[in-house]
């Protein structure tokens, strides 16, 4: 089993996925849930504190806006943690909706630097045929971690399409 | 205070993860408002954004457009709205602003926008709140065109205190210092305006109080309204101007915050309250004034003979601003043109930061201590091409205005 960065990291569908097909998702769910979690209230919905963002400049320095950084810190220690990734690049908003545009081009950048890790990185289908590859790839691709090193080689950094 | 609440629609991106969420509820609920998130469909958020044309890239963002498209629209009732984003955001930047136009120009609802960042607090917050609330709550208030009876308006500013006593719709005494103990200051100013008018504190038949001290001083003098500054200075300045009907923007370059608000029949529609640094307020005019030797009045003339275009200044920061006042006047400039570079540096700030986000419609208004520096009311003309009123008494506006719309509560009052 190994821990998968999810992106968009709100979608459900590919936490499912993740999930069904034997692995840990890393998502929006996991990071918001420790923060909701905590007793008091500090600033709802999100909980978070203007000390979040300070936690974010590791990700993000302090010219970048505070909600760049503020979600920094929610998304940051999961790309640290994962072990593998799977992006999904101009995602539909009703497959999963990352809010921060900024955001989103440096976590997926952050994700494709980890060389250390394998990584999917795909488009989002456009019709029913593509939709069927792109299961089909995000299946190999899962399967393929459960896999001994030397046999999931060939997949790792190229287990998809861009 | 009305037991209703005032429903405030957010429309935002990145408070709740910026950790100023609460702050934003915070600043709410002291003046009895009630935020709220307007509730759209994932389809309405697909085609809102699409027929607004405008391609935002941010999901949250693409989220705001469908909900401004709701309030317009009508499928969703408010009192006011509130547009908050990320302070550097250049995407978040350009849909506030056109968010904000979209709605002024769309629907009745008072709108102000505002860019955070962490440290933002509800403190902050608050005036441009009270504003939105009050502008939904007291309509009825500011549409009040003339003073009646004898009313006394403090206005208790960052760098100076002033007061006016005004009788049948006429000032009759006023009162200037500066601000240093905010009740002997207060106290200092309305014994100067009771003097030059001839009239007892007891025989006031209302008192009105705003800016920063507002609230300490009009407890302590029991004052019929306690109202922030933007929807004081807008109503003073449109009655001093005798522009009371149509349109106006008033501008207020204050000491340590400036104001800009475009205004409609004397009531706020959109306005802006901020200022990146000090370097783009009074305070800077005063600093050059001090490093040239000379008393501030004497600023605006100086600034009249010189030749801004002369002397490259940037006051985008106050350090920025004095490190070029220092080189310029080493480099052998003269006086008049560091004064009028001075003056033309303040006027691009606030034209460059603040004018951009509220709709200039003419006559525009130049209000408080800064509009009697001519110096820079002429840089400001010069950049906006137009030329600015500056009203009889407008260091005097958010005494005048409170001393006006004081007048509105004594029919409620045993004269």
């Amino acid at each position: 089993m190994a821990k998968v960065f999810i992106y968009p990291s709100t979608s459900l569908i590919l936490s499912d996925m993740v999930e069904r097909f034997g692995h840990q998702p890393l998502g929006a769910a996991v990071a918001v849930r420790e923060k909701i979690q905590t007793p008091g209230l500090d600033s709802p919905p999100m909980q978070m504190t203007p000390e979040d963002p300070k936690k974010g400049l590791k990700y993000a320095a302090v010219e970048v806006p505070a909600g760049v950084r503020g979600r920094m810190a929610l998304f940051g220690p999961m790309i640290d943690e994962a072990e593998a990734a799977i992006i999904i690049n101009d995602a539909d908003l009703s497959f999963g909706c990352m809010g921060c545009s900024r955001t989103n081009e440096l976590v997926k950048y952050l994700v494709r630097t980890r060389e250390d890790i394998p990584v999917l990185d795909l488009n989002y289908p456009s019709d029913e045929e593509e939709g069927i590859q792109f299961v089909t790839n995000i299946k190999g691709f899962l399967d393929s971690l459960n896999m001994p090193e030397d046999e999931s080689e060939s997949m790792d950094n190229s287990g998809g399409e861009e | 205070m009305n037991d209703q609440p005032v429903r405030v629609a957010q429309l935002s991106c990145g408070p709740e993860h910026s950790g100023v969420q609460k702050e934003i509820y915070d600043a709410a609920e002291m003046v009895n408002a009630e935020m709220f998130f307007p509730d759209v469909t994932l389809k309405d958020i697909t085609e809102a954004y699409q027929e607004f044309g405008l391609e935002a890239k941010s999901g949250d963002l693409k989220l705001a457009i469908a909900r401004a498209k709701a309030l317009v629209e009508g499928s969703v009732e408010a009192d006011a709205v509130f547009i908050a984003t990320c302070f550097r955001c250049s995407e978040a930047a350009i849909v506030r602003n056109e968010l904000r136009r979209y709605i002024h120009n769309n629907s009745d609802l008072p709108v102000v926008s505002y860019s955070f960042t962490e440290r933002t607090t509800s403190g902050t917050l608050l005036t441009r709140m009270e504003a939105l609330t009050t502008i939904a709550r007291r309509r009825a208030l500011l549409a009040r065109e003339v003073q009646e009876g004898i009313t006394l308006g403090i206005d208790s500013g960052s760098s100076t205190t002033k007061a006016v006593v005004m009788k049948d719709n006429e000032i009759v005494g006023t009162g200037w210092t500066p601000t240093t103990e905010v009740l002997g200051s207060a106290k200092s100013v309305m014994e100067s305006a009771l003097e030059e008018a001839g009239i007892k504190l007891s025989e006031i038949d209302a008192v009105g109080t705003t800016g920063y001290g507002r609230y300490l001083i009009g407890n302590q003098l029991k004052a019929d309204l306690i109202q922030e500054e933007l929807t004081v200075n807008s109503k003073g300045a449109v009655y001093l101007a005798d522009r009371q009907k149509g349109e106006a923007t008033v501008i207020d370059i204050g000491g340590m915050d400036n104001k800009a608000i475009s205004v409609q029949d004397g009531i706020p529609g959109t306005f802006t309250m901020g200022g990146i640094c000090a370097g783009a307020s009074g305070r800077f005019l005063e600093m050059t004034a001090k490093r040239l030797g000379i008393d501030i009045t004497e600023l605006g003339p100086l600034a009249m003979g010189g030749d801004s275009s002369v002397v490259p200044m940037n006051s985008y920061c106050i350090v920025f601003g004095t490190q070029s006042l220092v080189n310029a006047l080493a480099e052998g400039h003269t006086k008049q043109d560091v004064a009028a570079a001075a003056c033309r540096s303040v006027a691009e700030q606030v034209f460059e930061q603040q004018l951009q986000e509220v709709e200039i419609k003419e006559p525009v208004i130049m209000v408080g201590g800064t509009s009697l520096i001519q110096g820079l009311v002429n840089e400001m003309g010069k950049l906006l091409q137009t030329d600015i009123i500056v009203p009889h008494h407008s260091q005097y506006i958010g005494s005048v205005g409170s001393a006006l719309l004081a007048s509105g509560f004594i029919d409620n009052k045993d004269r």
